[in-house]
């Protein structure tokens, strides 16, 4: 019974990843893609480390899965938050059919060549700083 | 028993084609963030691998191996994303 049960937590947990691979491959979006892969990985992550911690039924294992699993359900979303910028910041193209670019107006997203950043004088980011210290001191 | 049959013959194949597929979009990415998100789900996926071998040869020693490799590839996921908006080019 119990080697049914982690039989079938093993084939869940891979048809999470082989979904996740699916979806890499035929969205059209790199932000798309982004979504996809995040949530499914973490899902079958969860799933093959559960059956991990059935077949083995330690302590320590079950003490080091959680572990893992905790630190995967925590950097997956910050890993892909931080690409997800980078690639927005870098003119990275939606999706044609997109209806909505809610950071559309906020940010300058012009793709900027390596020379541009390390030479100019006033870079992409201190922009945005430079603005910020305008505000600040119309309020005083 | 049934637990090494399906692991062998069902889990690890499936995991085997979803890296190709990872690896298709590794290679075709149009934009340098494309690759880095076919990286990191191929990271993953290795990791899943070495759970399932952990699994099938009866070594809890192997699964420490995979939560290393999941930190490490968090480390340069960061590292190359920190990159990629310095450099403002995809």
């Amino acid at each position: 019974m119990m080697e049914i049960l982690i039989a079938a937590l093993l084939i869940l947990g891979a048809s999470f990843m082989l979904i996740a691979a699916i979806g890499i491959l035929k969205m059209p979006d790199l932000y798309m893609r982004m979504s996809v892969n995040t949530k499914s990985v973490t899902l079958g992550m969860g799933f093959l480390l559960l059956a991990l911690v059935l077949h083995f039924h330690e302590i320590g294992v079950a003490s080091r899965a959680l572990a893992t699993l905790v630190f995967i359900a925590m950097t997956a979303p910050i890993s892909s938050h931080l690409i997800g910028r980078a690639a927005y910041l870098s003119g990275v193209e939606l999706w044609s059919e997109t209806r909505r670019d809610e950071l559309g107006d906020l940010y300058q997203r012009r793709p900027m060549s390596m020379e541009q950043v390390l030479f100019s004088e006033n870079p992409p980011h201190s922009m945005d700083l430079e603005q910020e210290e305008k505000d600040t001191e119309d309020n005083f | 028993m049934i637990v090494d049959f399906v692991a062998f013959w069902v889990v690890l194949p499936m995991l085997s084609l979803a890296l190709v597929l990872a690896f298709i979009r590794l290679a075709i990415g149009p934009t340098l963030p494309d690759r880095v998100v076919a990286f990191e789900l191929i990271a993953i996926l290795l990791a899943g691998v070495i759970v399932v071998y952990a699994v099938l040869g009866e070594h809890s020693a192997l699964f420490d191996v995979a939560s290393v490799w999941a930190i490490i590839s968090f480390l340069s996921v960061v590292a190359i994303a920190y990159y990629i908006e310095k450099a403002r080019k995809p």
